[in-house]
Parts: C-alpha cells; sequence; structure tokens
C-alpha cells in the first residue's frame, strides 16, 4: 500500500474523516440511525395486527400520522421530509464510509493465504459487504414497491392506502420470498454491526460488554423476527388490520 | 605482562567519587554537542538508553542493530527483575548495602569505584523507568512493588510480572525512536557491524553489512559506542537468542580493544533441560522459582518410579542437605554446580537423566494453588508449552545452561576501551560483576551504563574533538575496512565443503561446554586447546556456505560470527587456566576447600586479566583489584 | 514422525515466489517447530541447496521475531503462542502443513518467509512514548498508580510487537498493535499530558501503511499474548474525543 503523502494539518473534520478510525465512527453514528429507522419502522408496520376500530384501519391512520406530524405547526410532510433526509445523508455517509474503507482494505491486503482458516471472524462479519449492498438494493425496490407505487412493481397501488398496497404486493409469492431473503440479510447484517459500533464509537467496559452482544442479537431478532411476522399476517391472511 | 592497566578511577571517598568525577570532567556545551556524531552498536537496554540519552541530549546518533527492529535485542528475555538501592521496604537497604552485595556475589574481583557507582544510580533508573510508563508492579496503594531475588536479603528487585526485561526494554525503545522521530538519531535495522575503523589509534567509524541487501557500508563518527551483549551462545546450546554473537565485541579486540576476564561465564540453575540434540537453545526460567520450589533428585540412580510415587525418605534435597542456611536459595554458580554433581552422579531425572525436579508440591499444599499461579502463572505456562507436562502435578524439571558472560571488553572508570574513542557498555563489558552477577542486576548494569554514566562520560572525549569533522568515509582506514570486510564475505561465499555451519558451532559448543563450562580443569582446558583450532581449522576448509552476498543469507551472517567464536573460545581457556583459583562462576576443580566449594587465591589473582590481539597469541596484562571498603571473605552459604 | 511442508518461497522483493513441497522425517515431537525447520534446512545446504530464509531469535516467544503463518492461522495452531513455543507434538505423523509468510502490504517481502515490520516502529515513533529527558524524572513513588491500572496498562504492553495481529487481519489493519502501545501509555498517570496528541498520531501514522478494522475479531485470536480488542475500543473512543476535545482545558478532569 503506497503511503498516503502526509500533508500539513488540515481542517480537524476533514483529517477525522480521513481517518480509520473516523470514517468507522461515521458508519456507526450513521448505523445506529438506520437501526432506529428500521425498529421504529417494523413497529409501525405491526399495526397490521390492530384489529379496526369504527371501520378505520390504523395502518392507514399511521400513515397520515406519518404525513401530518407536527401539523398545523409545520406543513403537511415537512417533517417527514426531514427524517427522510436524514435517513438518505445517513446512508450515503454510511456507503461512502463503506466505499472507501473497502478500497483500503484491498490496497492493505493485496495477497491472502491460500490456506485461510478464520478463528474469531463470524460469518456475519465476513458477509457485510455483501449484506449491505443487498439490503440497500432492496431498499430502493421496496421504495418503489411500496412507497412510490412504480407501475411494473406494484401495479395496485393507491397512494394513500398502505392496508390496499401492503395487501397488493404482499400476497404474491416471489415478492414475499424476496421480502424475506432481504429481511434475513439484514439480519446478518445487523448481528454483527449492531455489535461492531459499540467497538468502533469505543463504547467498551467489561461491565456491560457481554450485553453489548446481548443487544445486537435481541434486536436483530426483534427486527428480523417482526417483519417476517408482518409478511407472514398479510400473506398466510392472518393480519386483521388490513 | 606487560603494562599495568589504568583503569582511571577518581581520587576520593568511594561515596564521592562519581560526583567529583562528573564535576572534573570536560563538558560538551549544548549548542556544541550537534557538531558530533556517535555510533552506537546494539539496541539492547545499554544501546537503546545511551543513544536515546545521547540524542536528547543534542549528539547525532547513528544507531544499528542486525535486528529487524530495535525492540528485538535479547535484553527483552530478562524475566526477573531489576535491582535498586530504593529501600521502598524499610527492611535496611541502602547503597552501600548493593554495593556490598554485589561486590561479594561477584566473588571479590570486581572494581569497588564502578560497582559503588551502579548502586548510587540504580535509584535513578527506577525514576527514569517508571516516568517512561513502564508498568511496575504496584502494591494497592499504588507504590511500587518489590520482591527479593537471587538470594538477597532485602527486598530490593523491581518486576513488570514475569517480563521486566521486555517491559524496560520497551521503555528504552520508545525514548529512541521518540529521538529518531525527532532527527537527532538515525535508525540502521538489519545492519551488522562487520569492523571497527581506527585512525592514529583511535576509533572513527565502523563497516557494516545490510544484512537484506548485502551492501558493505561505512559509517564515520567521533566516537563508537559497543553494546553488543554477551558471549554466550559460544556453547551454542545457551539461554540467549539465536542471534546473539561476539562478532562485534571481536572485532573490536582484533583491533586492539582488551578483553577481560573471557572465562567468567555464568551458569543459570533454572533453565529446561534439552529434550534432543538438535535443540537450538535452551530457555530459561527465572530464578524467584526457587523461592518456592524445593529442588531434589532420587537418591537411587535406577529409581523409575514417576516423582510423585517416591516418598520422601528416598529424596535427595541436596541443596537444603549441604546448605541449611540458604537452602534453596544459594547463589547461581553453587546451585547450578551441585545439579551437575548429582547429574553426573547418574542420578538426573527425565527421560535423558539431565535435569533436577524443582518441585512446588510443598508451596501449592502451604499456599494454595491459586497463590503459586499468581506469582509463576506465566512460567509455568511456558513451561507446559515447552515440555507438556503441568507444573502443577508433577515437579519441573530443570538444569543449568550458560546465561551471562561477565566478561568482556576491558573498560577504564569512563566505560572507554584500551582504543580511544572506543566504549563498550553493558553485557559487552566487562566491569561490574566480577567473576558472577547477582540476580536481576544485568538490567541494572546495561540501563545505569546507558542513562547515567556513557552520555557524561563520553563527553569528557569528545571535547577533544571540538570543531574538528569525523573522518571521512573516503580516507584509507575506512576502503581497507571496506575491503576486509568484502574479502571475507567472498571468502565464506567460496567456501564449498560438506557440513553446515550450525554443524561446527554445535561441536564446538560442546568442546568448550565440557572443558570450560560449569566445572574446568587444567587437563580438560589443555585439552580444549588441542581440540579447538583442529575443529577450526576443520571449519575452514569443510564448512559449505550456500547462496550468494547481495540478499538475506543466513549461512553466511552465521559464518562469521562462528568463526569469531572459535578464537574468543580459544582465548576462555587459555584464561580460565591462567586462573588458578576458584572464584564465582569460574570454578577449577585444582582449587576447592575439602567440602567441594569454590577456593579463591587472593594473593595471585586479585586482578582484572585484560588480553591483547596478537597474530601469534595473546598478551596478557593485569589491573590489579584494590579493596579499600570491603573486606575479602570466603563466601559461605551454609 | 514425519510430515510434508509446503512452504513459501521467493528469492527477493521483485521476484516471483511459489510453494515448495519438502518431506521432513525423522522428527520427535519434543521438538520445536522451528527446530524441524532447522533440521530441513541442515539437510537442504548438506545436500546443496540453499536454506528456507525465517527468521526468529529469542524461542521463547518473547522478542517477536518470529512470524510464520502455519495452516492459514499466524503463529500456528496453538492460540495465545508465538511460532518459536509451537511444538511438533501439536501435529499428527504425516500431517502436510503448509507455511506462508505474513501478508499484508504494510509487511513489504524481503525474501522466502521474512517480510519488513519496519512500519511498526514508525507507529511507535509518531507517539508511543512518554516524553521524559534522562535525569528529569521524580521519584518513581511520588506518582502513585492503582494497582488495577497498572495492571491493565500491562496487559496491552504485553504486545509483543510481532505482527501477527496485522497478518491474521482480513483487512491488513493495524488497530490491535497500535490500540495496545495507545493504551499501555494512556491508561497511567504519566501518560496523561501527551494523551491525545498521542493517540491522533498514532492512528494517523497507523493510516498511513495500514487497513481499518471491522472488528473481526481475528487478531485478538492470532495474538501470541492474547491481547483483547477491548485496547481498540479504547483506542476509537480517545481518538474521537481527542478531536472533539479543547485542549486548553485538558487539565480539567472530563
Amino acid at each position: 500500500m503506497e503511503a498516503q503523502t502526509p500533508t500539513a494539518r488540515r481542517h480537524w473534520l476533514v483529517e477525522f474523516y480521513g481517518s480509520t478510525v473516523g470514517k468507522k465512527w461515521v458508519m456507526a453514528i450513521t448505523g445506529v440511525i438506520l437501526m432506529g429507522f428500521v425498529v421504529f419502522h417494523m413497529i409501525g408496520n405491526l399495526k397490521v395486527f390492530v384489529p379496526p376500530v369504527d371501520g378505520e384501519l390504523e395502518i392507514n391512520l399511521y400513515g397520515e400520522w406519518l404525513r401530518s406530524v407536527l401539523f398545523p405547526a409545520l406543513p403537511h410532510y415537512v417533517f417527514l421530509w426531514i427524517l427522510r433526509l436524514g435517513l438518505i445523508v445517513a446512508t450515503v455517509l454510511h456507503v461512502e464510509a463503506m466505499i472507501s474503507l473497502t478500497r483500503r482494505n484491498a490496497a492493505a491486503k493485496p495477497q491472502g493465504y491460500t490456506k485461510q482458516e478464520f478463528q474469531a471472524a463470524s460469518y456475519a462479519s465476513r458477509t457485510m459487504r455483501l449484506t449491505g449492498p443487498l439490503v440497500l438494493a432492496f431498499v430502493i425496490f421496496h421504495l418503489a414497491d411500496l412507497t412510490w407505487g412504480i407501475a411494473p412493481f406494484n401495479p395496485d397501488f393507491i397512494h394513500g392506502d398502505v392496508a390496499n398496497n401492503l395487501t397488493a404486493s404482499l400476497t404474491r409469492a416471489g415478492w414475499v420470498f424476496f421480502y424475506a431473503v432481504a429481511n434475513i440479510a439484514l439480519g446478518y447484517h445487523l448481528w454483527h454491526g449492531l455489535w461492531s459500533m459499540f467497538q468502533s464509537l469505543g463504547l467498551n467496559n467489561p461491565r456491560y460488554n457481554a450485553a453489548r452482544r446481548l443487544f445486537a442479537q435481541a434486536v436483530t431478532v426483534i427486527v428480523v423476527g417482526g417483519n417476517l411476522l408482518i409478511l407472514a399476517g398479510v400473506f398466510f391472511g392472518f393480519a386483521p388490520g388490513i | 605482562m606487560d603494562t599495568v592497566l589504568d583503569a582511571k578511577i577518581p581520587e576520593g571517598p568511594l561515596a564521592d567519587k562519581w560526583d567529583n568525577h562528573r564535576f572534573s570532567m570536560k563538558l560538551v556545551n549544548p549548542a556544541n554537542k550537534r557538531k558530533y556524531r556517535v555510533i552506537v552498536v546494539g539496541t539492547g537496554l545499554a544501546g537503546a538508553s545511551a543513544a536515546a540519552t545521547m540524542g536528547e541530549l543534542g549528539y547525532h546518533v547513528d544507531v544499528f542493530t542486525y535486528h529487524d527492529s530495535p525492540r528485538r535485542a535479547h535484553s527483552i528475555a530478562a524475566q526477573g527483575g531489576i535491582n535498586a538501592a530504593k529501600n521502598y521496604q524499610g527492611d535496611g537497604d541502602s547503597i552501600f548495602r548493593l554495593f556490598y552485595d554485589t561486590i561479594k556475589g561477584g566473588d571479590y574481583r570486581s572494581r569497588e569505584a564502578n560497582v559503588y557507582r551502579l548502586a548510587q544510580v540504580s535509584n535513578e533508573i527506577i525514576d527514569q523507568a517508571a516516568a517512561q510508563g513502564v508498568p511496575f508492579a504496584r502494591e494497592y496503594g499504588g507504590t511500587l512493588d518489590n520482591r527479593s531475588f537471587g538470594g538477597a536479603q532485602v527486598s530490593r528487585t523491581f518486576y513488570a510480572r514475569g517480563q521486566t526485561g521486555q517491559q524496560l526494554l520497551i521503555g528504552a525503545y520508545s525514548a529512541l525512536m521518540r529521538q529518531v522521530a525527532a532527527g537527532s538519531v538515525t535508525m540502521h535495522t538489519r545492519s551488522e557491524m562487520l569492523e571497527v575503523v581506527k585512525k592514529d589509534g583511535r576509533a572513527v567509524g565502523i563497516v557494516t553489512r545490510d544484512l537484506a541487501t548485502g551492501e558493505v557500508e561505512a559509517h564515520s563518527a567521533h566516537a563508537v559506542v559497543l553494546a553488543t551483549g554477551g558471549y554466550s551462545n559460544v556453547y551454542y546450546l545457551s539461554t540467549n537468542a539465536m542471534y546473539c554473537n561476539a562478532t562485534a565485541a571481536w572485532r573490536a579486540h582484533r583491533e586492539g580493544a582488551y578483553f577481560a576476564n573471557p572465562s567468567y561465564t555464568q551458569i543459570h540453575p533454572t533453565c529446561i533441560p534439552s529434550s534432543d540434540e538438535f535443540q537450538s537453545k535452551l530457555t530459561l526460567m527465572s530464578e524467584s522459582l526457587r523461592n518456592d520450589g524445593r529442588i531434589w533428585v532420587p537418591k537411587n540412580p535406577d529409581e523409575n518410579r514417576p516423582a510423585g510415587d517416591i516418598p520422601a525418605e528416598d529424596r535427595d534435597y541436596f541443596l537444603e542437605r549441604k546448605y541449611p542456611a540458604f537452602g534453596n536459595l544459594v547463589p547461581r554458580d553453587v546451585a547450578s554446580r551441585n545439579a551437575k554433581t548429582v547429574v553426573d552422579e547418574g542420578r538426573g531425572v527425565g527421560d535423558l537423566k539431565n535435569g533436577v525436579y524443582l518441585d512446588f508440591s510443598d508451596s501449592i499444599d502451604r499456599l494454595g494453588a491459586d497463590t503459586i499461579e499468581e506469582r509463576y502463572g506465566n512460567l509455568f505456562e511456558m513451561y507446559e508449552r515447552i515440555t507438556d507436562e503441568n507444573p502443577y502435578k508433577e515437579p519441573m524439571r530443570i538444569f543449568p545452561a550458560p546465561h551471562y558472560t561477565m566478561g568482556g571488553l576491558w573498560v577504564d572508570y569512563n566505560l572507554q576501551t584500551t582504543v580511544p574513542g572506543l566504549f563498550a557498555i553493558g553485557e559487552a563489558n566487562f566491569s561490574d560483576h566480577g567473576a558472577n552477577r547477582l540476580g536481576a542486576s544485568a538490567l541494572m548494569q546495561g540501563l545505569a551504563d546507558g542513562y547515567f554514566v556513557l552520555p557524561y562520560t563520553i563527553g569528557d572525549y569528545l571535547a577533544d574533538w571540538l570543531n574538528t569533522e569525523p573522518v571521512g568515509t573516503d580516507d584509507e582506514s575506512f576502503s581497507a575496512a571496506l575491503g576486509a570486510v568484502s574479502d571475507r564475505t567472498e571468502m565464506w561465499l567460496s567456501k564449498n565443503g560438506t557440513r553446515t555451519v550450525d554443524w561446527f558451532h554445535r561441536e564446538l559448543g560442546k568442546i568448550v561446554w565440557d572443558h570450560c563450562g560449569m566445572e574446568r580443569s587444567a587437563e580438560g582446558l589443555e585439552k580444549a586447546l588441542s581440540e579447538i583450532p583442529a575443529l577450526r581449522e576443520e571449519f575452514y576448509a569443510d564448512v559449505r556456505v550456500p547462496g550468494s552476498g547481495d540478499t538475506i543469507n543466513s549461512s553466511l551472517e552465521k559464518a562469521g560470527r562462528v568463526a569469531d567464536f572459535f578464537e574468543l573460545a580459544e582465548l576462555m581457556c587459555r584464561d580460565a587456566l591462567d586462573r588458578n583459583e576458584s572464584c564465582g562462576g569460574h570454578f577449577r576443580v585444582e582449587s576447592q576447600t575439602e567440602e567441594g566449594e569454590a577456593l579463591r587465591d587472593d594473593e595471585n589473582y586479585t586482578h582484572v586479566s585484560a588480553y591483547e590481539w596478537g597474530d601469534s597469541g595473546p598478551t596478557l596484562h593485569k589491573e590489579e583489584l584494590e579493596f579499600e571498603n570491603v573486606t575479602l571473605t570466603q563466601r559461605s552459604y551454609k | 514422525m514425519k510430515v510434508t511442508l509446503r512452504i513459501w518461497r521467493q528469492p527477493g522483493p521483485e521476484a516471483d515466489g511459489g510453494f515448495e513441497e519438502h518431506d521432513v522425517d525423522g522428527i520427535n515431537e519434543e521438538m520445536s517447530f522451528l527446530e524441524m525447520m532447522d533440521i530441513l534446512n541442515d539437510r537442504l545446504v548438506e545436500g546443496g541447496g540453499e536454506p528456507i530464509e525465517f527468521e526468529s531469535d529469542c524461542r521463547e516467544g518473547i522478542c517477536g521475531t518470529c512470524n510464520l503463518v502455519i495452516d492459514g492461522v499466524p503463529h500456528g495452531p496453538q492460540l495465545g503462542t508465538a511460532t518459536c513455543q509451537l511444538h511438533m507434538r501439536k501435529f499428527s505423523d504425516g500431517a502436510r502443513i503448509t507455511v506462508e509468510p505474513w501478508r499484508a502490504a504494510g509487511f513489504p517481502m524481503i525474501k522466502d518467509l521474512i517480510v519488513d515490520r519496519t512500519h511498526l516502529d514508525d507507529i511507535v515513533a509518531a507517539g508511543g512514548y512518554i516524553s521524559v529527558n534522562t535525569g528529569s524524572a521524580p521519584d518513581a513513588n511520588l506518582m502513585p498508580v492503582a494497582k488495577s491500572v497498572a495492571d491493565t496498562a500491562f496487559d496491552a504492553a504485553a504486545c509483543i510487537g510481532c505482527g501477527a495481529c496485522v497478518a491474521a487481519c482480513p483487512n491488513g489493519a493495524a488497530h490491535l498493535f497500535t490500540a495496545a502501545k495507545v493504551a499501555h501509555l494512556n491508561l497511567l498517570p504519566q501518560g496523561q499530558p501527551e494523551r491525545y496528541r498521542r493517540v491522533e498520531a498514532m492512528v494517523e501514522e497507523m493510516d498511513q501503511w495500514f487497513g481499518s478494522c471491522t472488528n473481526h475479531g481475528e487478531c485478538e485470536t492470532a495474538c501470541p499474548q492474547s491481547i483483547s480488542i477491548d485496547f481498540i475500543a479504547m483506542m476509537n473512543r480517545d481518538y474521537v474525543k481527542s478531536k472533539f476535545k479543547n485542549r486548553r482545558l485538558l487539565s480539567q478532569t472530563n
């Protein structure tokens, strides 16, 4: 690996983000944000299991609420777009850091061993660079399917009718299978990522180190389990809320 | 005997000598220091600390190591600890007591003034190391912990688990790297010194070979400091590292530096016995193990029960039997010799019957396995890794092995050799340990020389050369040395015999171990002196050095080193033969008491034997040792 | 016993390398792995060949010179053990053993199984020290150090600088080495004045030569001293803290 030319002191943020430690810190912080999103996304969608009250589907009410948070202080959609922008920025940074670190790492290890025996690295940690892009691709697909409702993805899409759109999409077996696979990939990504972020942030204390693994595993199981339950509920028709 | 060597010991009472001397030495003012270049060869405790300190003072230092990194020097392997006269434990220690113990431990064959200075600066070493962040063992209150070591009757040994050497070396190495970053020290790794260059009688530089590229290079300076360690590897099997060698010191000796007391070698009692003839080196187990382990062998040479099944009445705790007062804690030389005696009687233990038991079962019963683990856990692990035997369950097997050499280049009080401008520090010199070194004193001496003595005494020499440039490397003195090194390289590479360098080294080692090891006799030494030249002749005729000189070539590196060991081995035997007394690590069978203890001959041998190289053989010079502050007594550990 | 070695040979930094196979018989299981290599080399030389160049010095597991990847694992199959302390009893008779050099861009190849680890020294030179000139130290007991702190600093300082962490890391990262060096000094009270300057300088020097940490944990298992990746978390925290720290207020605790 060629030495990157040592330069004069630059702006501290540039130096910080230029370092491997800084980039991993950014990945961890953005990872926390994205984790928050998947957790709340899963919780929100569990509303498919809440029976309708006065004929109103809670999942649709929830969707309406998301569009109107802080209304009338803010116009409709404004707060939602702030959140969306936050998520977009987090995703972009997460991916950018990943790409530049991957490049550096490939340069730092141009040749592996002919006989490689991993001692500690888990399957999840070694596949982060596969599960990450897979999850990102899925997110775009998922947006096309259920947010933008682009025709080839979801021809029966009706803007604002979350329940209808879910049913339209997730009663197709191929679709559900793909959703399930993507969620399992997400699970692998979280399994390592949610533990790894503690290391990258430097959160380490013998008193709660065991809890870091537990946290990562619990969140993974809850998120993936919840999502799969939703998929199953819609596909097999035992979700009363749609 | 031609001349009487002048050690340049300062005048005045013992306790004031060093202070007086520091005052009377010439100084180099800070602005002038950067005009000087100094070469330091070796980056162990002595070399790294000297180079770092001189760098801090403002000299420009070029430092050389044959390792890939300065941190690998063999000081790193020291386990036990480092002595200092801090008296932190309030048990009656003092500078004078440390001085006295060291003189007595050295069997009255060292210089009073040097040893006293060593004891004086010992305290500053601890301060320096602690400030550098050396993680010494601590008490719960945060102060430094001490233990008693190697038979000392006070607790004056500072330690960092079982790796005090590595921690102190990291301290010195980090100070050195700080100077490298600051630009005052230039680091030359993978560079082996192969010649000292002299002009008009004084040292002006060195010639090195880059071990990776084979390039032979000249380096000039105002002064040259050798911190190149000891020569235990002359025995082939020793506790020294594989690369340890005497070449730098020997090349200096051939250029006129006298070699002092070559026969003073220390055989460490607690090493793991070898398991077969291909053993490459021996591993030392810290002497501290003797604090809680009991040493024994079966009474019956034909004993074949496992150790645990041998009842107490069939065991011979030979040290406790012969030395009731000190028991298992007798000094190293005494413990070693007694182990050899019982093994020679055929009572050794292990498959090869080449060891004695060091048994912890009584201590485990008394203190519990947890306490023993806390004290020696890492040593027990190491032992198990090597032997696959669990020392908590069955006794360790130990046997003495060559470990340290008290002899070395002769230096005066300023640590200058007989070649002006050439200094020797650490184990490479002979100065402070007399005929036997006490445990935990090697680290102390290396750092004392490097941090607190040489950086000041070298100024006294350098002051005379103010505003002179170092001799240019285009000078004929350098071209001659460069030519000599290249010629030798060519000569080795043309050797196309049938045997490896290691084979000859092993054979040489056997001769030296048999006749100039733990016990020496006139007869054996004469035999060695006829065998060594014969083997050397065979070496030059039949050694095989494959490969080329422009890349890493381990055979080539070893060939030069073993050639120098051959010459050194001969000098060791000559000196051992000449010194017809027993003292410290040098035990002549002709000179012992009725009980078989070492018997000194103070009337005839209270001197340092320093040898001058000559093509037709060495010339012996003597430095008489005068004792004004201690009374010479026969050591007794009964 | 007898083993078959499949061993990497490369005449020089730029030359092409490849595997060579050698049968080594007549060895016993009490031998160390490197003694077995010594025997192979003796035989190669006696048979008119050149020895396989590898490095090892103290053979007690403390100097950090030895560095072989044995069957895909730096320092071989026995965890917490340097190559030189590995014995043949850990292998079965007739085993086929693959031996490779440390591989990482930060460790340029020199010859056969020898690589250049100078960049580890560069990281130390960048800040792995406490600036205290010889003679300027106060009495050692003037600065008490809590025993638990001294013990933890020691755990980090136990690093032997062999580079197995880099060799084991799929990213060729030197985070465990650097973190051990940083933690040793940053934990101790003596190290506080330079704590933040040190961690920044060392991390940024490390980044010149080595990859990034993705928390695989391979380094920790390869480490002959079993140094914990907890120290990497400490280094990360100190580095981040350092960037956000107002250094003029350093003397205020937290």
